[in-house]
């Protein structure tokens, strides 16, 4: 069953760079998908038209069944709801405790006090992270940051968890462990995860379906991926 | 129910950002308080000259004096003459022998002189109140018209400037307290969008995790708000007591009795309330503004 489906796509900045040219990707509910491609190779374009952060210049993207690029600014909020987003520089509020970061995403939308502790503990607890919750940001390693990140992403039980390059700024053991917890989130929550990056180790060692994007093309889908090397790369 | 908790939290949000963000908090309240005291200022003047030229125009009259010829016939009809006349307030009529039993009272050489002459040599006498005392010279002409009129005069020169130059007062500081409290708009504004600015990380992380334009925008709003009414508290100390020491120090007057400055209570009371809502709102559409452009709406 289809959760995303991207028709005849391309995105034009107002530079005149295309980003994304003619691209046609189905994605179903439970996969696991690795977007790589070089820098500049429309990635991150085509990840932040999943999440409505850019609007399509021509084409149809639909995720759940609505077409996002036809969604109003004021109701981008709605389907923000239905998705978690991983980023690469964490995007943590470095004020707020562990649990507060984590609370802010249920807070914000508008849940009862009562409801969050429990979500947010099970979130924690799911990336590990239950006997760090009262800790700060800055007292926390890069991947403890991105764990707090992915549980964030994941309190509200997402059925989409898209992820802009989260190992991009770990180490590669480190970033080992933060694929296992997506993949963990993956096969126990059903939640279908769409992550971009560069590692290829990564890459190799899951086995999953990898989408290579070059000059905003896709140039390659492969069901049961290793990273596809182009003669660009 | 969600609505209220999404107001409720606005307001508690609102209220950590002010302490943690101590320093750029300080800053937003330091620069409303200062302008807000220039905009006390300005209103505490513009007010007290208004109350002044309205005091000095309740005191210009013209007084008509009635020829020695004049009959009875001729007084009433000058009476039914100012009742028609639109610009005339009221007037009060004194005869010659009023004038004289008066004026005896005023010194024994008067009294003496006046039993000494065997005429009345005064004069009756017409004071008239005017409604608008711009139109205080075209009256006095209309009254001088009258053959039986002997005189109409209203202190020319002196008077007029005396309006003028009160009326371009008020003009002036009216302006500059409009001017002022702009000033103060763009000021407190520009410090919240600082404050803001240091914090469109925070909401862009709201706006990813799914918060709506309204949740964001509600604690900015209320933070605006404590911002704006923290910064008009020192104004309206400053008001409060600086006016009162200031009437107390005068006595009531500025220079000369006929400067009467306007009373404490409740006119200071109105300046605070004034200096309260305009720091409230200027700091919610300051904060309404900021974050407007780091939302796409």
């Amino acid at each position: 069953m289809k959760l995303i489906e991207v028709k005849n796509c391309y995105k034009v900045y107002n530079n005149g760079v295309t980003a994304v040219a003619d691209l046609n990707v189905i994605i179903d509910k439970g996969e696991f998908v690795f977007v790589i491609g070089a820098s500049g190779s429309g990635k991150s374009t085509f990840i932040k038209m999943l999440y409505r952060e850019e609007k399509p210049s021509n084409g149809k993207v639909f995720v759940g069944g609505v077409n996002v690029a036809k969604l109003r600014n004021s109701k981008v909020f709605k389907l923000r709801r239905k998705i978690g987003i991983v980023f690469q520089d964490f995007k943590l509020l470095p004020k707020l405790t562990v649990y507060e970061n984590v609370a802010f995403a249920l807070e914000a939308i508008g849940l009862h006090t009562k409801d969050i502790r429990p979500k947010v503990i099970k979130a924690l607890e799911n990336v590990g992270l239950k006997d760090k919750m009262r800790s700060f940001p800055n007292q926390l390693s890069g991947g403890e940051q991105q764990r707090v990140c992915i549980a964030r992403a994941i309190v509200n039980e997402p059925k989409l968890l898209i992820c802009d390059e989260p190992t991009g700024n770990l180490d590669p053991d480190i970033s080992k462990e933060i694929v296992g917890i997506l993949d963990k989130i993956n096969k126990e929550l059903g939640t279908t995860i769409i992550m971009a990056t560069h590692d290829r180790d990564i890459v190799n060692k899951m086995k999953k379906r990898v989408l290579l994007l070059e000059n905003g093309v896709l140039a390659g889908d492969d069901k049961k991926g290793s990273y596809i090397v182009h003669e660009s790369n | 129910m969600k609505a209220i908790r999404i107001l409720i939290r606005g307001i508690r949000d609102a209220f950590k950002s002010v302490v943690r963000n101590f320093s750029l908090s300080t800053a937003a309240i330091t620069c409303s308080s200062i302008t807000l005291i220039l905009v006390a200022v300005a209103m505490i003047i513009s007010y007290n000259v208004k109350n002044i030229t309205q005091d000095l125009e309740k005191e210009l009259t013209i007084v008509a004096y009635i020829k020695n010829s004049g009959t009875n016939e001729n007084i009433n009809t000058l009476k039914a003459s100012l009742d028609a006349m639109e610009n005339v307030e009221n007037y009060k009529f004194k005869s010659k022998e009023e004038w004289k039993l008066e004026m005896k009272t005023y010194s024994d050489t008067f009294s003496t002189a006046l039993e000494y002459l065997e005429t009345n040599p005064l004069l009756d006498s017409f004071t008239i109140t005017v409604k608008d005392v711009t139109s205080l010279k075209e009256t006095t002409e209309e009254i001088r018209k009258f053959e039986f009129v002997s005189s109409a005069d209203y202190g020319e020169g002196i008077a007029e400037n005396l309006v003028t130059a009160f009326d371009v007062i008020e003009k002036v500081t009216l302006v500059l307290v409009l001017a002022l409290v702009l000033v103060t708009a763009f000021l407190i504004g520009n410090t919240i969008k600082l404050t803001i600015f240091s914090r469109k990380s925070e909401i862009e992380i709201m706006r990813l995790v799914g918060s709506s334009n309204i949740s964001i925008r509600l604690p900015f709003l209320f933070e605006g708000l404590f911002l704006g009414i923290l910064g008009s508290i020192v104004p309206i100390l400053v008001t409060i007591y600086g006016y009162v020491l200031l009437y107390d120090h005068f006595n009531g007057y500025l220079f000369t009795q006929i400067l009467r400055m306007t009373e404490p209570f409740n006119f200071i009371l109105y300046v605070s309330m004034l200096l309260l809502i305009i720091g409230a709102v200027i700091g919610m559409v300051g904060s309404y503004h900021a974050v407007r452009k780091y939302l796409k709406i």
